[in-house]
């Protein structure tokens, strides 16, 4: 076995042609009969070739650097400088990306104003008149879920402005809705499930707690039967299992939650947090417990987040029915005492309360 | 490097001679025929002065070696071809660039010249690796195996040039520096 440097000297000896005649055809012939003599000996020759393209391109490199410098590049610039300026020649390098970059730019914009609703004029409106309350810092109301039903302030006064929901304190007439359902309003009617309005007027409002008093006091109305329902005067409990039953719509509207947190909005301590799916129109209506027990009145929920809703506790409520002056009423507040759904399951609860939740319009 | 070369315009085939032949007045006049026209492409489609000398000195080594190797067939004019080629080899960098536009301002006529690029980048690479491994070899080894094998100096030149007591010694010493070349030459490709 022959070293490798033995080899190379063989090899080139025989490429320099160093080699007499009889060593020359011995070195042939050990290429024809030996595989991997032959091998190496065409490697050591593409070695050397590579070696020598290496050396030609250095070459060549050096020589086209010499003569690169003997071009006037002032003259060419100057030849070429009426080609297009740099800014126009990107433009129309990347006319085409930009387009594409624009449209979807564009669409993005439009399918993102889309989903927000900003095409959506009406909800942009109400948007807005919540921002308002906001900066009137009236608290409550800020989170009011005013149904907004007509957003034109001049249109005929027999259009109603707001709607919401109220319920009946007592048989005789008197309900209870949000303060700020009715809050600036000419006239306020309440309509039942049959379809018949009545008028009403406020006769107390508190709106730090957010709660109005209003009583029929139309002709046609003949007093209700009494009350299913009692309120309760402790505070409800954590978790527990509500619902509630209001206008969002001109159809009475189930919904069904649970108390998630003892304090309002902000640490409110005056409502509780519910998790329960409300909407504009929803407000003024009453949040029940398992055993119909008015535990609060719906008054509002949060717009940033989701299933985040509030309601005024219900001793708030009876607080406001005792603060109401007495010799300013022409009848009692007979607040219900005796409670009829205790027993009963949740359909036959609904049933029996439908009479008592009115949807309370406002003229104004 | 006769004067005359600049009144006279050679041929295509007369350069294909001059480059057989390592004419460098050929080289002189076919690189300064033809920079203006890569330089106009380049520096229209966003490159630098530098860029245009980058790719047409490449263009050059690419039609150089293609006449060197004996298939060049002159079926398009070396103008077109160098265009081509040139042309091609900016797309690749502005490809690298992430700036690759099919909507390149053309100035000439042009074909596909995939073939000569793939087997440009072979050599090229190679080329990579020939003087990375010249650079590890160091003094005096690089410089006896650059004068004998690409210089063709003669082993008695050398010697005397290193001082080296006889044409044998010196012999000796370039077998050596030549085994440790192809060692950091066929190294470096199989990594």
């Amino acid at each position: 076995m022959k070293s490798e440097i033995d080899l190379i000297k063989e090899i080139e000896a025989y490429l320099f042609k160093e080699m007499d005649a009889k060593q020359a055809a011995d070195f042939e012939d050990e290429r024809i009969s030996n595989p991997s003599f032959d091998k190496k000996v065409t490697e050591h020759f593409n070695f050397l070739q590579s070696l020598k393209s290496y050396g030609d391109k250095k070459a060549l490199k050096i020589q086209m650097g010499k003569i690169h410098e003997e071009i006037d590049l002032d003259a060419l610039k100057e030849e070429f400088n009426k080609a297009p300026s740099k800014i126009i020649s990107f433009w129309r390098k990347t006319k085409r990306s930009l387009a594409v970059a624009a449209s979807i730019a564009i669409l993005f914009t439009l399918s993102t104003l889309y989903f927000t609703g900003q095409f959506d004029g009406q909800n942009h409106v109400s948007n807005y008149s919540e921002l308002k309350r906001d900066m009137e810092t009236i608290k409550r109301s800020q989170r009011a879920l005013i149904n907004n039903i007509n957003s034109s302030s001049n249109q005929p006064s027999d259009n109603s402005q707001y709607g919401g929901t109220g319920f009946a304190l007592s048989s005789n007439g008197y309900l209870v809705t949000n303060y700020h359902v009715v809050k600036g309003a000419d006239s306020v009617y309440v309509q039942n499930g049959k379809g018949e309005s009545f008028k009403v007027e406020t006769i107390y409002i508190d709106p730090t707690y957010d709660i109005a008093i209003l009583q029929i006091i139309d002709p046609l109305f003949k007093n209700l039967s009494p009350l299913p329902y009692t309120f309760k005067k402790s505070n409800a409990d954590l978790g527990e299992d509500v619902y509630t039953i209001g206008y969002p719509k001109d159809d009475i509207v189930y919904g069904k939650g649970y108390l998630s947190s003892s304090t309002g909005y902000g640490g409110d301590s005056t409502a509780y947090q519910i998790s329960i799916p409300v909407n504009p129109g929803n407000s003024g209506g009453p949040l029940m417990d398992n055993k119909g027990n008015v535990i609060g009145i719906v008054s509002g929920k949060q717009t940033q987040a989701d299933g985040a809703a509030f309601a005024v506790k219900s001793d708030f409520l009876l607080k406001c029915i005792g603060n109401i002056p007495q010799d300013s009423l022409k009848e009692k507040i007979n607040i219900n005492k005796k409670n009829t759904l205790a027993g009963l399951n949740r359909t036959a609860q609904i049933k029996k309360m439908q009479d008592y939740i009115f949807i309370v319009k406002v003229y104004n | 490097m006769s004067s005359k070369t600049n009144y006279f315009k050679p041929t295509d085939n007369e350069i294909i001679l001059g480059i057989l032949n390592n004419s460098s007045s050929t080289l002189q006049y076919l690189y300064k025929a033809y920079f203006p026209m890569v330089y106009q492409l380049i520096v229209n489609n966003s490159g630098s002065e530098d860029d245009a000398k980058d790719v047409y000195q490449e263009g050059i080594i690419i039609l150089h070696d293609k006449i060197k190797s004996g298939d060049f067939e002159l079926t398009s004019k070396l103008k077109t071809f160098l265009y081509s080629v040139c042309r091609r080899l900016w797309l690749k960098r502005l490809n690298h660039k992430s700036r690759y536009n099919e909507n390149i301002n053309d100035y000439e006529d042009h074909f596909s010249v995939e073939q000569d690029l793939v087997s440009h980048e072979e050599k090229d690479q190679q080329f990579v690796m020939m003087d990375s491994a010249l650079q590890q070899l160091g003094e005096p080894c690089k410089t006896i195996i650059e004068d004998f094998y690409i210089h063709n100096k003669s082993m008695q030149d050398i010697s005397e040039k290193f001082g080296y007591t006889n044409a044998d010694n010196a012999k000796t010493q370039k077998y050596k520096c030549l085994q440790r070349l192809k060692k950091l030459f066929f190294s470096k490709e199989n990594i």
